[in-house]
């Protein structure tokens, strides 16, 4: 402001503080109703993306129970405030365990790869990959999400645990477009080599800890439907 | 009015089309102002994201300059960009909301880039300088044209930006399988390349009108 500006008359604190805090609270009273007439929605349009993305990875199945893997153990999605790694069982018409569903994330070329892949305990492979989320580059690394012949890796990627039980026989691996030798390995998308790697990577991490938990508890999964109310 | 205010604008100029109609084409914000270009280029891939964006920001200008409007008698100038900041944050927050209700994918896809309406330079500059000293209902009007204009722009920069790179306007396919999509379209230097090109377009043809020159556009090249 210039010397020559008629200077504007002084405000009192009082003003400025009544000001604010009028402002303040007309916001709060906005954004707290905004927030509750929005919620229902917003946590069933979360449900039915999570389920939506459970059946896709999962074919078969009609129904899905979620567990918290705690200690070791695994315990069903709400029963205990327990913390820990999410999976989703899915059961077909009968009642009959399909497989679980499970997230996985790993660092991917520009932002973290998020992936929910089904595991399927009788085969011990894993059944299918679906991308929740990934900010690769389009038409390059964004082909994980799309492309048939890389997805066709996931049909049956074999997951086998190791004699005692405790680690994967084999960990899961991307390997260069074209070099897939053994079941466990992934075939990865020419020119897309290390969005298709993190891809492996995210699977065997999560893999090598949630695998021999949930072949261990296989019979808490397969009981589940009946104690559903 | 004899004596000088601090208030450049003392009277309000009636109503006309003009108070819509200037944001819309003649100031329009993308287009002719060059205002907001870090949403425009980021979010621009597609026209459904382009559209929702321009629509969200639109919803935001409006309710902000309403409420701005509606106060500035009350609100000292010593703390009026405080205000304002607190009154569009608001007003974004409750977009925020409403896009996670409507859908997580579209949510998804504009990123961040709705939270950081807040800081979108268009809102805070008709605040700033249009709705603080007129009515509510030319804020209003003028909001709404403001709004109209930005979309208008994001969906021409969207339209083609989709078009070219997916080959699909909505997601619809317009070309057909044997179409092979320009990808550097979806990339940022895509974004550059269409802005660019309307732009050319666009003051060709504005040269190209009897009485008015390509030089008398006020240019304003502002950050954001």
């Amino acid at each position: 402001m210039t010397n020559s500006a008629p200077l504007p008359p002084p405000v009192s604190s009082r003003r400025m503080l009544a000001t604010l805090g009028i402002t303040a609270l007309v916001s709060g009273v906005l954004v707290v109703s905004a927030y509750e007439i929005n919620r229902p929605q917003i946590e069933a349009n979360q449900r039915q993306a999570l389920e939506q993305a459970v059946f896709r990875v999962l074919p078969g199945a009609r129904t899905h129970r979620s567990f918290v893997v705690t200690d070791d153990q695994l315990r069903p999605l709400g029963d205990h405030h327990a913390e820990g790694v999410v999976v989703h069982a899915g059961y077909d018409r009968d009642g009959k365990l399909v497989g679980i569903a499970a997230e996985a994330t790993a660092r991917g070329y520009q932002d973290i790869i998020r992936l929910l892949y089904a595991y399927a305990p009788d085969c011990q492979c894993i059944t299918g990959v679906y991308v929740l989320r990934n900010n690769e580059t389009p038409g390059i690394g964004d082909k994980i999400a799309t492309d048939p012949a890389f997805l066709a890796n996931f049909r049956a990627l074999a997951a086998r645990l190791n004699s005692d039980r405790t680690a994967l026989a084999h960990p899961i691996v991307a390997v260069k477009h074209g070099k897939k030798h053994a079941e466990w390995e992934i075939d990865a998308i020419s020119g897309a080599t290390v969005s298709s790697r993190a891809v492996g990577k995210a699977l065997n991490d999560s893999a090598q800890t949630l695998v021999p938990v949930v072949q261990r508890q296989v019979t808490v999964l397969t009981r589940a439907p009946q104690e559903a109310p | 009015m004899t004596v000088p205010t601090g208030n450049p604008l003392p009277e309000v100029p009636p109503l006309t089309m003009d108070t819509l109609l200037q944001g819309v084409w003649r100031e329009n914000p993308t287009l002719v102002m060059m205002l907001g270009m870090c949403p425009t280029m980021a979010v621009t891939n597609s026209l459904r994201n382009a559209l929702a964006m321009g629509l969200a920001t639109a919803f935001v200008l409006i309710g902000s300059n309403a409420l701005v409007s509606m106060l500035r008698k009350l609100v000292p100038g010593t703390v009026r960009i405080a205000t304002y900041i607190v009154i569009i944050a608001s007003f974004t927050t409750v977009v925020d909301y409403a896009i996670q209700a409507i859908s997580l994918t579209l949510y998804g896809a504009l990123g961040a880039f709705i939270q950081l309406i807040v800081v979108n330079c268009i809102i805070l500059g008709r605040a700033e300088a249009y709705a603080s000293r007129r009515p509510v209902l030319h804020s209003v009007v003028n909001a709404a044209g403001v709004g109209i204009g930005f979309t208008l722009g994001l969906v021409m920069l969207g339209g083609v930006r989709e078009l070219l790179g997916s080959g699909s306007l909505l997601g619809v396919p317009i070309f057909g399988p044997g179409f092979q999509p320009w990808v550097i379209m979806l990339l940022p230097p895509g974004g550059f390349f269409v802005l660019g090109s309307w732009l050319l377009l666009l003051n060709w043809l504005r040269g190209r009108r009897p009485g008015a020159s390509p030089a008398s556009v006020p240019v304003h090249n502002h950050g954001r």
